[in-house]
């Protein structure tokens, strides 16, 4: 069957299975940096934004997604860049393979509460995980990118 | 997941229809727990489309729709103003964020996962279920009928209320599921228990309540013997999470610190 997904702000009309999953469908047409991990919804690496909210796109069926407008990373790329600058500085990354997702939940956690306290940015982040840094760094990191003001409160 | 066919619902009669007409046609609300759990479906029926996605304030309740996700309740300022907010809380502790946009409060309820968050809190709310077929039923009624398969969840009420309440949810790490939870609620001392987890799915502990409601002040010793009861009526067991002795003293721990958190 073919839905309609809006992708990083470009519409296209993708031929999807009644059964598969968004993230099936965004890797075969080459969303790459949208990827697999624990495959159940618990690990976070496959986050993308679902009309501006993050979603697991492994247990998102992709018809669900019909007529709905799908963020990957690559679609907020200037605010990706900032965030990376922050990461670079503090050391907050190593492998890299949650660094997209990371990006788009903490993107989306700006949008809903700038002035996030290290609790709720605790909270907001506890289903991204992270195998390679022990988040303290990253912490940090976003703290930096959301504007270092937030201070426990 | 192997799927024959996607249909939208234009109707909750139509919904209804589909799934009276093969075992293997199923509702979808998120599809979070479909994932994990289901390897086959002739049909699966949406409900996106039956404007189920709501939060509604009435005169004394609060009508939530069954396609509601559980995020959008956790953040929702009327169901956090209920019973201390605990079934905001009680959202909090389940996964991540990413999964509660996508998981529904109906999937949660139809799924009658014994490892509920939800259901203890559900069940000292005063929340009623609204069902296409079987019309409304209270929480506390649904908990004892078996599966529901093959009707539709509408609507969720919960009654307004100024009781304070207390939620607790004990697991290894903050994506596991519970080794115990419980929630307590009280108005004008007249208190509501329920555990869950055990690993058994959630019941009201009634004796408990009863002992304590008949009460007129509570001491020390009162809540012990409160505790202790509790751990006697709950039926609980070990698992691959925790032993039962494990589980009692859990229990008992945090009931006695409920109790008190209430009645502060
Ligand atoms: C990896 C994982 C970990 C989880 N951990 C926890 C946890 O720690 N604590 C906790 O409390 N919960 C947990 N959950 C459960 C989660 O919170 C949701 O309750 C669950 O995903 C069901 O919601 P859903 O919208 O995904 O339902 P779905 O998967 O869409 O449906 C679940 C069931 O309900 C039926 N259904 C859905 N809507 C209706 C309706 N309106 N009428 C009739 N039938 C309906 C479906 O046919 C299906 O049988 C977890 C889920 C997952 C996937
Ligand atoms: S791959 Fe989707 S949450 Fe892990
Ligand atoms: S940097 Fe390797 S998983 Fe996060």
């Amino acid at each position: 069957m073919k839905i309609n997904l809006k992708i990083n702000g470009i519409s296209k009309i993708l031929e999807v299975e009644p059964g598969e999953f968004l993230l099936d469908v965004l890797r075969r047409n080459n969303y790459l940096s949208v990827r697999r991990g624990c495959d159940n919804s618990s690990c976070g690496v496959c986050t993308v934004l679902f009309d501006n909210k993050p979603v697991p796109s492994c247990s998102l069926l992709a018809v669900k997604a019909n007529n709905h407008e799908i963020t990957t990373v690559e679609g907020i790329q200037e605010e990706a860049n900032k965030l990376a600058k922050c990461f670079g500085e503090y050391g907050a990354d190593q492998c890299g393979f949650c660094n997209p997702s990371m990006a788009l939940t903490v993107y989306a956690l700006k949008q809903e509460n700038k002035n996030a306290t290290d609790e709720e940015i605790k909270e907001y982040l506890v289903g991204n995980l992270c195998r390679c840094t022990g988040y303290v760094s990253q912490h940090k990191a976003i703290k930096k990118y959301l504007g270092e003001k937030n201070e426990s409160s | 997941m192997e799927v024959n066919k996607f249909v939208e619902a234009k109707s909750i009669s139509e919904a209804y229809d589909l799934i009276k007409a093969d075992r293997l046609n199923k509702v979808i609300g998120g599809g979070a727990w479909l994932k994990i759990s289901m390897k086959k479906a002739k049909t699966l029926i949406s409900l996106d489309n039956l404007g189920l996605d709501y939060i509604k304030e009435e005169l004394d309740y609060i009508e939530v729709g069954a396609q509601t996700s559980l995020r959008k309740l956790e953040t929702n300022k009327s169901i956090k103003s209920l019973s201390s907010g605990i079934l905001s809380k009680a959202i909090n502790h389940i996964m991540g964020i990413t999964i509660r946009n996508i998981a529904t409060i109906g999937g949660s309820i139809m799924g009658k996962f014994a490892f509920s968050d939800l259901y203890p809190v559900l069940l000292v709310m005063n929340v009623k279920l609204t069902f296409f077929k079987l019309g409304e039923i209270s929480f506390e009624e649904y908990i004892d009928i078996p599966r529901v398969n093959d009707d539709i969840l509408v609507n969720i009420k919960f009654k307004k209320n100024d009781s304070l309440g207390y939620f607790k949810k004990v697991s290894k790490t903050a994506l596991d599921f519970a080794m115990i939870n419980m929630a307590i609620t009280t108005t004008n001392n007249n208190f509501k228990i329920a555990i869950g987890s055990k690993p058994s799915i959630a019941q009201l502990s009634k004796s408990t309540m009863k002992f304590l409601n008949s009460q007129d002040k509570l001491d020390d010793e009162k809540i012990e013997k409160a505790c202790d009861l509790a751990v006697e009526e709950s039926n609980i067991n070990s698992n691959v999470r925790a032993s039962k002795e494990y589980r009692e003293v859990l229990i008992k721990t945090y009931l006695k610190r409920g109790i008190k958190q209430v009645i502060k």
